[in-house]
Order: C-alpha cells, then structure tokens, then sequence
C-alpha cells in the first residue's frame, strides 16, 4: 500500500496500525452460536452507535438551536416585561440620627425618585428634601426568564453530557465483556484504562460490517471521532503538547 | 479526457497543525473570485450567486457575532449561578444567583447588603442556623464539596471528550465542535470551582470555535485555508470583545496576537463580528444593569502629575510580576510534562482545588470570584457605600455635591488592608500553580486581580499619607485640604493595567480605557503598561503564550524579533556539507514505482521537480500528500497506470517506446511558482521573506542550478540558535 503514516504529523488516518490483536480462537461452539452471538452483538452495537449519533445530531442541533432561543428569549423578555423585573433602587446614607436604607420599589422608570420609593419618610418637612439630595435612586431592569431558561439549558447538556460520559466509561466495557469474554478484551497494553472504552468499541464496530448503511456511515463517524479523541489525548496527556 | 483534469478531493488541504501556505491560498482564492466575477455576466443565477458570494463574507461575520454573543451570555449567567451555588440556594427559585435572589427583597440594610431572608446558606438549610462555630463549619465544608465537585466534572468532562478544550486556546488549537462544547461547560465548572482562573482565554477559544464551525456553512471559507484564517482572527476579536466589553480592545488584541497576517480588509470584518457579539451581549443582559463586564468604573476624578511616582513603581511591579510568573509557570510545567506529576491530571486538579478551597474560605475577599473581587476594588468609595474596604471616618462637616475630602481610614479599611495582602500573596502563588493544568483556564482576571490589590494598596497608603501629611511639599502644591486628591480606586484600575503577563501592551490599554469609558486616565495607563513591558523584556524575552509554544515547538516565527546576524541562505540549507544530496523528482523520468519508494523511504513533505539530475535545473516544487493522494486515486481510477508507469509534470508527455503502460500526467499538482533565493543572500532577507509572505519553504539555487532547499523550522532552529539557545530544547513534534 502506498500510504505510509508520516511520524511528523500527529493525526494518523486511516485504521490504527496495533487496535489489538485479532483473537485467534473461534469459538469452540457451533457456527450456531457464533450466529446468535452475532446477532446480539450487531444488536448492542446498533444501539450504541445509533445513540452515539443521535447525541452527535442533538449536539450539533442544539448549538444551532441556543443562538436562536436566547435570540427568541430576548424578543419575549421585552414583550412581557414582568413587574418584578424591574425596581427602582434608592440608597440613602446615615442623616442626623437616622441610620442608612436601602429601599426598593418595582415601579417604571418615571417614577423611579426618591419621593416615590422612600416610604415611609423617615424625616419631616423642610428635612426632606435635604434627606432625599443625598440619596441616590436607579433604575435598574433584569429578565428572570432569560436566567430561568438558561439555567435550565446548561444543567440540561451537563446531564446529557455526564450520562453519556457515564456510558461510554462504565456501562459499555461491562456489556462487552459480557457479550464477549475475557478473553477478547483489547489487550493495549501502553494505553492506561480509561482508553478502555474507544479501543474496545473499534475493535467490536469493525467486526459487524454487514449491516444497512446509514449505520454503517454512523458508525464510521463515529469510530472516526473516537480515534481522534484518542489521538487527541494522547498528544495532550502523553505527551502534554498542547498548549496549556 | 484527462481525469486528473478535475480536482480531486483532498488535494490542497492540511492537517491540523500544518502550518499553511499563505502564498499558495491567496492566489487560490483570487482565481476562485475572478472566476465568479466573469461568470456573473452570463446570467441572473450567476449575478445573484456573485452578488451573495460577496455578502457572505459580512453574513458570516455577523453569524460569528451573534453565536459568540449568545455562548458568553451562557456562560457568565450559569457561572454566576453556579459560584454562588457554593455557598447556598436561593428559596425564590433555584435558577437565581445571590445578587438576584435579595434583587426584590425589602429586608437588605444599608450595613449588611448581602443578607436577605430569601436567600439561604447551607448552614440553614442542612442545620436550620446560620450562627455559631458549627454553622461556619458546615458552610466550609459545603464550599469546598462544591469546589471539588465542580473541578472534578471539569477536568473529567475534558479528558474523556474533548483534550484539547483544556488551556487558554489563544495560540493555534483544534476547533471542533466537541471541543467547543465541551470547553462552554467546562469553562462555567472551572469558574463556578473558585479556581484561580480566568475565562477571557478560553472564551477567545470559545469564539474561535464558532468561527471554525461556521465557516463551514460556507463554500468560499470552507476549502481555503488563508480565508479561514482572517474569520478565526475576526473571531477572536468578538471572542475578546464579549469577554470584556470592550470591542475595539478586541479588534487590537486580535492584531497584537492571533493574528499571523492581517490584511486591511479584515480589520473592517472584525471590527463588525466584535460590534455584533457585544450587543448580543448586552441583550441577554447578563449583570441585570445593562453593562457588559462587572468591573465598569463609573468615576471621573481627576489624578495629579506627582501621582505618575507611584504609577510607574505599580508598572514596576506588574513588569516583575509579569517575569516572575512566566519563569516559574514555565519551570512548573516543564515539571510537569517530564516527571510522574503529569501523569494524574485528574489527581492534579483536585489537589489544586482543595488547596485553593481550604486557603480561600476563611478570607472573604478570596471567597468571593475575582470578578467581583476586582470591581470593588476599583470601587471610589463615597458617603453610600458600607464595604469594610470604605470604612473610613467622616469627620467632616459639610459634604459638597459629590465630592469627599480625603479621610482618615477607620478600622475595617486597615483590617481589609491585611485581607487584602493576604489574597495577594495567595493569589501570587496559586496562580503560578493553576494555570497549565489540563482545564480551561485564563489569564487575565488572576493578573489584573494581582495588580488591582496591589493598586488598591498603594492607593489607599497614598492617601492615608496625603492626609496625613498634608503640610509636606508634594501634597500642599497639588492637593488642597479638604479636596478630593488621591482615589485609591484609580490605583486599583492602573495596577491591573501594568499587569500584563501576556505583554499586549496596546489592547489592554484600550481595554481599560473602554472599560472606564474616558480619556481622561489615558496617561496614567499608558506610563504604567510601558513601564511594565519595559521592565519584563529586560527580565525575560517573552509573553506566556510565547512561552508555552516554545516549550511545545510549535513552529511559529516570532514576528516580533528582528535577525540581526550575518549568516546567509547557504549556512541554514538543507542537505548540509555531509549529508547526501538533495531528493528531487525529475520532470519526466520517474516511474511510478520509484516515486513511491521515494515517498516511503523518506519523510519530507515535498520535493523539488528538476528537469534532469545533470542539469539540475528547477521546475517547481510538489508536496508530499499531493503525489499520495493522485497517484493512489490515478491507480484506482484510471485505467493502465501501473508502477512502471512513467510519471510527467511536463505540459506533453514524453515519447514512450510502444507496448508500455500510459504514462500519468501530474502537472496540475505541481506548483510551478516555488520562491528560490541564491545561496548567499543574507539571512535577515530570508527570515523577512519567510515571516511577511508566510512562506512553509524556500528552495535555494547556485547559478540557477538547484543546490537546497530552506524550510521554516530550519529557519527557527537557526534562529534559537543564533540566540544562543539549544535548539534541542526545542520540541518538534
């Protein structure tokens, strides 16, 4: 083959020269159970990477889709403008014998002076408007909805994202070793554990070729993405080359 | 019909960390737009697609804008919900931070401006008290759970997705999608963590990725590379602009350091991307009073000519604080990258944040995030304000309009003084310790954090010793008793200007001066950035950033350093006296066969075309992925090109005996325009040529004839070791 991996540059295309050795025993039973094995295997594996997908689609979706709703969150916060999101705020300092106050009032900005929102006065008469000088009214504004959904946005892709971390992590090598047995774990021996999860699923994904193609262009993407992730880790915690 | 005629996919482009040829993309481009620009004359489909091929350049500066925009308001919301998520729940709603759970409240007094029924701490929750040793325990522990939770779904998130969302990303990084996912939440969980860290770094990489990803949506910035370039450093300037507010810093920032090659048409663009993302910004309305960044100072009191003495001694120490850190971060993670310590990053990062946590809880100046941390320390204390840090005594009798003399400092502002020295050394220290580790982690705020307080110190001594001493020479000429003379806020803001560990000099005072929205302290900031840079180049060489590419060999030329040697092209060349001669492929004399042998036997990433090995004449230049990728594309798809197939990359092929395989034309992939120079031009022209036309590769000939070849990490190796440095110590990949 023509292609020779260049040292000099960090991402290899293509299959991975040393993704584990082959197993070199068949199963001893039948080709019966061999199929039926297959079959669960192909059936585990078309979860798994139809999921992965759906999550790489929702990924790319819902980036797409949080410009636009903060945008849309920005025309409905001025639209239906709740009277607690707005206040008027007047900090008065210490005078003669009263102490300082804060006082707060949710009314609109016309209104927003001391006369209005100081209540009750503290002082009388000719004081007052010696009193009021000194304190200092503004006006300010805020959007509880914005602040609600983005919230709720951001804890919403963290969950989604510590399940998936969860699957791929812990869940999957379980369901592999169950289906397959010790003895065709991925014998990596240079990589540390946790590469556990994306050399195994290289290895498994590259036995069930015979399969509809969508899935198969799913799958290839994203063993693609998982070798790269791979690369990318190596080059960053082998190696610490990236920049920090 | 020569199949090789149509451009085959993948030809042209490079891998990530390729550096990119300027020279090649530039003329690409400008044949694509002069194409368009003729066909638009034929028809109305063709006017319309030239006419939208023009505006998407805009269009997608304006997409950038809006997406930044959008991301940053994200993420400062969820950061500040989650930073105070360490010290409680707020019973109105749990989505709301401290500030917005007391926002409505009527409980909060003038003294105690934090505290409001609504809001409970975690003492209260768990122990129904908020008072008492046991209370204060609780709470402690809590903060640090929280912290440790935080940095350990951080640090985990980007190891087991996306490894290259860790770090400051300003230098060159990959730009994927999961990458910018992956870096927005786990830039809030570092944040929200109490580390000492920024987000402006990571939120330019934030910007970055959104610049990458959509270029995509693009045909014209999708296969060109140099195009690609000018959208990231427009990026980068929104990225800059949303992070402080301030889009003409972020415009100069993007000129000062990402970018490579900045022609004036991107200026315009960038500086439309960094308008479009601000205002997205202010939109969202992250602070709830329509200002983009927390630390806005707002006072306008004038400084004084004497005061420029202790300005420049604040430049000073931002200048020693600039070296001091960059030595010891560099030493630190070459610690890191060569023994057992960078094995366990996970590990890492959860000691750094217990340490951080333990040391920060009981002050509560380090309690609470930098952010806020800096804006009250470029708070002008007046009559209504109750801070320990303004706890000054009015021992005045009348109070003009405004103004306040300056007055004796009370008890909270000395107790606040020795807090505040306490968070400085800190805060020095950790720092050192943070920044490198494997999550996304700023610069800025921990810097300008280090110089505000050191400011605030000066400033406040300043005019304890004003008042004080009101009958020595310098005060009585300047200062009027009774006047309004030093404002300590302003020493606040000056130090965190002189403290630039990343040496931008230019758009970090544009940024100051956008952030206290006048020219009047234009002079104060300025003599203190000078003077810290000053002071940092004669300590040490570089910024942080340059640093840590020198520590990873990354073959970036430092445009910034004249070449001052006189050395010429014949000393840097490649095959040196003893090595053997030069590879080349002859115009059209090689097989197949021994092209390939050729490709596998050596590792360059191209080769000359010569017309004969006698003459030794030069044809052009052809890479490495270009000839693997036609040939393994002519094997499959034309018919007859075996490895005995003769190879031509001249316009006709040569005369072939009959009864031989078809020969394979290459011509289109060979780049007939290589730069040559002569083997003694002086090397100050060839690094010139090389940094001004961002060149990957120069050839080098000998009355005409082909003698070497010069490539840019010969030229950065030569360079280091002109300076005197091991050019081993550089670390190619």
């Amino acid at each position: 083959m023509l292609f020779v991996a260049d040292p000099a540059r960090p991402v290899t295309r293509g299959p991975r020269r040393k993704c584990g050795r082959r197993s070199p025993s068949r199963s001893p039973a039948g080709s019966w159970s061999r199929g039926l094995r297959l079959w669960r295997l192909l059936g585990l594996a078309a979860m798994a990477t139809l999921w992965a997908g759906l999550l790489r689609l929702a990924s790319m979706l819902s980036l797409s889709c949080l410009a636009l709703s903060v945008l849309l969150l920005v025309q409905l916060s001025d639209a239906a403008k709740n009277s607690e999101d707005v206040r008027c705020k007047c900090i008065c300092p210490p005078y003669k014998d009263n102490s300082g106050h804060i006082y707060n009032k949710n009314i609109s900005q016309k209104d927003c002076d001391c006369l209005h929102v100081v209540d009750p006065m503290p002082v009388r008469g000719p004081d007052v408007e010696a009193y009021c000088l000194r304190c200092e009214c503004k006006y300010e504004e805020r959007s509880s909805v914005t602040i609600k959904v983005t919230i709720i946005i951001y804890l919403s892709i963290l969950g989604l994202l510590l399940l998936y971390m969860v699957y791929l992590t812990l869940v999957e090598p379980i369901l592999k070793r169950r289906l397959f047995g010790h003895s065709q774990l991925i014998q990596s021996d240079d990589d540390v554990g946790d590469h556990q999860p994306f050399a195994n699923a290289h290895d498994v994904l590259a036995r069930s070729r015979s399969r509809a193609n969508v899935l198969n262009k799913v799958e290839y993407a994203q063993q693609r993405w998982k070798l790269q992730v791979q690369e990318q880790r190596k080059s960053v915690f082998d190696r610490h080359v990236v920049l920090s | 019909m020569d199949f090789l005629e149509e451009p085959i996919p993948g030809v042209g482009t490079y891998d990530d960390f390729n550096t990119i040829d300027w020279v090649r993309e530039k003329s690409r481009d400008r044949d694509r737009h002069r194409e368009i620009t003729n066909k638009s004359k034929e028809s109305t489909w063709a006017l319309i697609h030239s006419v939208s091929d023009a505006f998407s350049g805009w269009l997608l500066m304006l997409l950038i804008g809006l997406l930044s925009g959008s991301l940053a308001g994200l993420i400062d919301i969820s950061a500040h919900w989650m930073t105070d998520l360490k010290e409680g729940i707020c019973t109105l709603g749990i989505w709301f931070n401290h500030e917005h759970c007391c926002w409505n409240s009527n409980h909060v007094t003038f003294e105690n401006r934090d505290k409001c029924p609504e809001w409970n701490s975690w003492s209260q929750l768990i122990i129904s008290t908020n008072e008492g040793a046991f209370a204060y325990i609780v709470n402690y522990f809590m903060y640090v759970l929280w912290a440790l939770l935080f940095a350990f779904l951080a640090v985990s998130l980007v190891k087991v997705f996306a490894p290259y969302a860790c770090g400051s990303g300003i230098p060159e990084g990959y730009l994927g999608k999961w990458t910018l996912m992956i870096k927005t939440i786990t830039l809030v969980l570092a944040v929200s963590s109490g580390l000492s860290l920024g987000k402006e770094g990571p939120l330019v990489h934030v910007a970055c990725c959104c610049g990458n990803i959509l270029c995509h949506c693009f045909n014209k910035y999708r296969k060109n590379e140099a195009k690609r370039r000018e959208v990231l450093s427009a990026a980068a300037a929104a990225g800059v602009s949303v992070a402080f507010g301030a889009p003409i810093g972020g415009v100069l920032f993007s000129l000062e350091e990402v970018s490579y090659y900045f022609p004036l048409k991107t200026l315009w663009r960038s500086f439309f991307a960094a308008l479009v993302a601000a205002f997205t910004l202010r939109s969202i309305n992250p602070f709830g009073n329509s200002r983009l960044v927390l630390f806005y100072v707002e006072f306008h009191t004038p400084w004084h000519l004497f005061e420029l003495v202790p300005f420049i001694l604040l430049g000073i120490f931002g200048g020693l604080w600039g070296a001091l850190f960059i030595r010891t971060n560099i030493a630190w993670c070459r610690k890191r990258k060569t023994t057992q310590l960078g094995k366990y990053p996970v590990v890492e990062v959860l000691v750094v944040t217990a340490i951080t946590a333990i040391l920060a809880f009981p002050n509560e100046y380090t309690r609470v995030s930098t952010s806020e941390l800096i804006s009250e320390l470029f708070n002008d204390c007046g009559l209504l304000d109750s801070s320990k840090l303004c706890d000054y005594e009015n021992r005045f009798n009348t109070s003009k309009a405004g103004e306040l003399p300056d007055r004796p400092a009370g008890v909270g502002v000395y107790s606040a003084m020795w807090q505040l020295a306490l968070t400085l050394i800190l805060k020095i220290v950790i720092t050192i310790f943070t920044f490198g580790m494997k999550i996304p982690s700023g610069l800025f705020i921990p810097s300008m954090a280090v110089g505000a307080i050191a400011g605030r110190l000066l400033g406040v001594g300043m005019e304890q010793l004003a008042y004080y001493h009101h009958d020595w020479a310098i005060f009585n000429s300047w200062c009027s008793q009774g006047a309004d003379c030093i404002t300590p806020g302003l020493y606040a803001m000056v130090g965190a200007a002189a403290c630039g560990v990343t040496r931008m000099t230019v758009s970090l005072v544009v940024i100051m001066f956008e952030l206290t929205g006048g020219l009047e302290y234009i002079v104060p900031l300025m003599a203190a950035a000078m003077t810290s840079k000053w002071v940092a180049d004669a300590l040490g060489r570089e910024g942080i950033y340059d640093a840590h590419i020198r520590l990873n060999g990354y073959p970036f030329l430092e445009a910034k350093e004249e070449f001052a040697h006189k050395t010429l092209a014949m000393d840097v060349m490649k095959p040196r006296r003893n090595d053997p001669l030069l590879t080349v492929l002859t115009q059209d004399s090689m097989t197949v066969e021994d092209v390939e042998t050729i490709i596998s036997e050596t590792t360059y990433s191209g080769f000359p075309v010569v017309v004969s090995r006698e003459s030794q004449r030069l044809v052009g230049f052809v890479l490495r992925r270009d000839l693997i990728i036609s040939i393994e594309n002519a094997r499959k798809k034309q018919d007859g090109v075996v490895s005995t197939s003769v190879i031509y990359f001249t316009e006709h092929s040569p005369p072939v005996p009959p009864y031989t395989p078809p020969t394979l034309k290459l011509r289109n992939i060979l780049d007939l325009s290589p730069f040559t120079v002569t083997d003694l031009t002086p090397m100050e022209i060839v690094v010139d040529i090389f940094r001004k036309l961002g060149l990957r590769q120069c050839l080098v000939t000998h009355n005409g004839r082909l003698l070497g070849i010069i490539t840019k990490k010969d030229v950065l190796k030569h360079i280091a070791q002109m300076a005197n440095q091991d050019p081993d110590s550089i670390l190619f990949n």
